[in-house]
């Protein structure tokens, strides 16, 4: 039944193929996989994560790209599993791929992210990681069916190193926070540092937990903590690394010398932000808040960007085979566009989108890398993050 | 005041000569239009609009200049006589670009945020139809005989060929990314199109849909990326093609004929839209960064001019 199936897809696949628009709409099914117990709850009481962050991004990118496959006879599906913890998301892909299911979307952790592309019968499908920042799932834990939409976090530690760079902002201190995430990220930071020549003044842990900050004197716990991290360092830039923002609000203006907080907080590099309108982005912003009635948060676009990837790569290559679509997604001619004002492919050697990176504060937009100036032989995109002498992703 | 007004306009009429021509820019900022003589480039007024002035065009009789005031989700039309906004026209929400029929009776209107394209009845000033089309719609173009309608789409990258009798889409055509602006050639046989993130412009036949040709645009010295194609002027004599590179901060003049690119013209910071004056001896570009017009003068494709204009110009239009 399930064999039937597919191949029924593949006929009408090759339908498509032939003749152009008027064919009978064949359908390309695209699974979103989640694990609730993957989302963290921030210290700080602002910005929630939305139950649905990510999810959302993906359902506007299946409206954009339905939108487009009724001019090509193509329909576009997504089913949603959001399972329990991260097991029971490798579970249940299992189940999906005994289904006949081939093109994922997975908002994971890095383990389940493994986990599933090693699967037996994963090995003929294609996941998106659609929200992960890790570098060791482009280094040495990388695989060949597993791509990543949003920026790696040594892109994200460049393209925030390339601006200190220009503004000539070369030391920095680095507070690095506790969690395995927080350690990667600080790992990022001080490897893009060496790499554009920007010193650490002082890299120290933070370690100071302020308890019950809510307590009517809380502030004042705070501010001297800050004021004692910082005090005698000789700096020009606070970098912090704190990806579940639970200190780093807490940096900016309470610092000793009166210096810029930028890292997971104050100027942040990202993929997307809330203020950002450049090159058509309003239109981006305004279509998923009338979807979904609150702003979309970076996974949403990691989660947008890999839905309408999947629908670039159908309609470009004329199909809805799973396997043709997937390898024209890893091929030369992939391109997206994603509000960046450039194309975006997959780096062949680490299955990474490459793009241009935000640095944007709460209300404002920055600037955005690679900054001019940044020069690279093939794309001035992969200044940015690990390019492909580097690479020690070796998945074929 | 009426005398006074027509002495004015007598004043005006003795100061310049009888082929006077205006231009005038959109400024999506500024919630503007200016206008400006078309021969000296001097000011001639202000005139405010709705929010986020983006899309103009003229009607065939160059009497009306429509906008579109994309925040205010309609379309207010300017006399480009008395240079007053003398009525509003209904739209559906956010209409950004348009092109009007040859007969001056309908606009064809994209709402970007809609996925529609709105007809829009000039006389009774309502909307009368939709059409759905592809994520973004932005640049729309009718064919010179009134009959075809093309419209792009820039998330899905698409240009929607419709059947203006029959509001239906006869044909999608794919290119380069973020499709933003169509023009026909002069003769009705051929549609440009050009891409922003693709960088390109791809020539298509009207009537069998195929591409026939796609123009790229490599810049020594300047990265790929910033090459965006966006607004075209298409000669109507069929020899010269002239198209705006957004960031690349030039125009590219390209042969009608052989797609050879010509020559490059460095005009503005984010060139815009392009518009060629009555006799097509001017082209105007609006330069959405640096805030100004260039003129360029089109026999000797040499750049005469730049002048500054409000925030953001977006579109220009020359009317006597």
């Amino acid at each position: 039944m399930v064999i039937r199936t597919l191949s029924l897809f593949l006929l009408l696949g090759v339908t498509v193929a032939a003749s152009a628009s008027a064919a009978p709409s064949s359908i390309v099914k695209i699974a979103y996989v989640g694990a609730a117990s993957s989302r963290s709850l921030p210290q700080a009481w602002l910005d929630q994560p939305a139950i649905d962050d990510g999810m959302q991004g993906a359902r506007l990118a299946i409206e954009d790209d339905n939108t487009t496959g009724r001019f090509v006879g193509q329909t576009f599906q997504l089913s949603e599993t959001i399972a329990p913890d991260a097991d029971h998301a490798v579970a249940a892909v299992k189940d999906l791929l005994a289904q006949g299911q081939r093109l994922f979307v997975a908002d994971l952790p890095a383990a389940a992210l493994d986990a599933i592309a090693d699967l037996g019968k994963a090995q003929g499908a294609i996941i998106i990681d659609a929200t992960s920042h890790d570098d060791s799932l482009r280094a040495a834990d990388c695989r060949a069916n597993l791509l990543h939409t949003l920026p790696s976090d040594a892109m994200l530690a460049d393209a925030l190193m390339q601006f200190l760079s220009v503004k000539r902002w070369t030391r920095i201190l680095l507070a690095a926070g506790p969690t395995p995430g927080d350690k990667a990220y600080a790992d990022a930071i001080r490897r893009s540092a060496r790499k554009f020549q920007i010193k650490l003044a002082a890299d120290k842990p933070w370690t100071y937990d302020p308890g019950a900050r809510q307590t009517d004197t809380g502030h004042f716990g705070i501010a001297d903590e800050s004021a004692r991290f910082t005090q005698g360092i000789e700096y020009d830039v606070l970098v912090v690394a704190d990806e579940n923002n639970d200190f780093g609000d807490d940096l900016a203006f309470r610092t000793t010398l009166p210096r810029p907080v930028a890292g997971t907080q104050g100027v942040v590099p990202t993929a997307w932000a809330r203020p950002f309108e450049e090159w058509g982005g309003t239109q981006l912003q305004n279509r998923f808040l009338k979807l979904a009635h609150r702003w979309m948060s970076e996974r949403d676009y990691g989660a947008w960007l890999a839905v309408r990837s999947y629908g670039e790569a159908a309609v470009r290559a004329q199909t809805s085979d799973p396997a043709k679509i997937a390898a024209y997604l890893r091929g030369p001619d992939f391109a997206v566009a994603g509000f960046k004002g450039t194309q975006l492919s997959f780096r062949a050697w680490d299955g990474q989108l490459r793009q241009p990176v935000l640095l944007s504060d709460a209300r404002a937009l920055v600037s955005v890398s690679p900054q001019p100036g940044f020069l690279h032989e093939t794309s001035e995109l992969d200044t940015l993050g690990i390019d492909q002498p580097e690479t020690s992703c070796h998945a074929k | 005041m009426s005398r006074k007004m027509m002495l004015g306009l007598c004043l005006l009429a003795l100061a310049a000569p009888a082929a006077a021509e205006k231009l005038f820019v959109s400024n999506e900022k500024d919630n503007s239009v200016t206008v400006l003589d078309a021969d000296s480039l001097a000011p001639i007024a202000t005139i405010k609009t709705g929010t986020r002035p983006r899309g103009i065009v003229l009607s065939p009789d160059k009497k009306s200049l429509f906008i579109c005031a994309s925040d205010s989700n309609h379309i207010e039309v300017l006399d480009t006589q008395s240079l007053k906004i003398v009525r509003t026209l209904a739209s559906n929400p956010d209409p950004e670009l348009f092109d009007i029929d040859p007969a001056g009776k309908t606009l064809y209107v994209a709402n970007e945020n809609d996925n529609m394209v709105s007809i829009v009845d000039v006389a009774g000033g309502g909307v009368t139809g939709e059409i759905p089309v592809g994520v973004e719609p932005e640049g729309m173009a009718v064919s010179p005989d009134g009959k075809v309608l093309v419209n792009t789409s820039e998330t899905t990258s698409m240009a929607h060929f419709i059947d203006i009798a029959s509001h239906q889409v006869a044909g999608s055509v794919l290119v380069g990314s973020r499709p933003r602006f169509a023009e026909w050639t002069a003769d009705g046989s051929k549609v440009w199109v050009s891409s922003e993130v693709g960088g390109s412009v791809a020539i298509i036949d009207a009537a069998t849909h195929k591409v026939l040709q796609t123009i790229k645009f490599p810049i020594p010295g300047i990265p790929a990326g910033q090459v965006q194609a966006v607004g075209m002027a298409l000669s109507k004599d069929g020899s010269l093609a002239f198209i705006a590179l957004g960031p690349a901060n030039r125009v590219a003049v390209v042969d009608q004929k052989t797609y050879e690119v010509k020559k490059y013209l460095l005009v503005g910071q984010r060139v815009w839209h392009l518009a060629f004056n009555g006799d097509e001896s001017k082209l105007y570009t609006a330069n959405g960064v640096s805030n100004d017009v260039s003129m360029i003068d089109v026999k000797a494709l040499k750049v005469i001019k730049s002048v500054p204009v409000g925030r953001a110009p977006w579109g220009v239009a020359v009317a006597p």
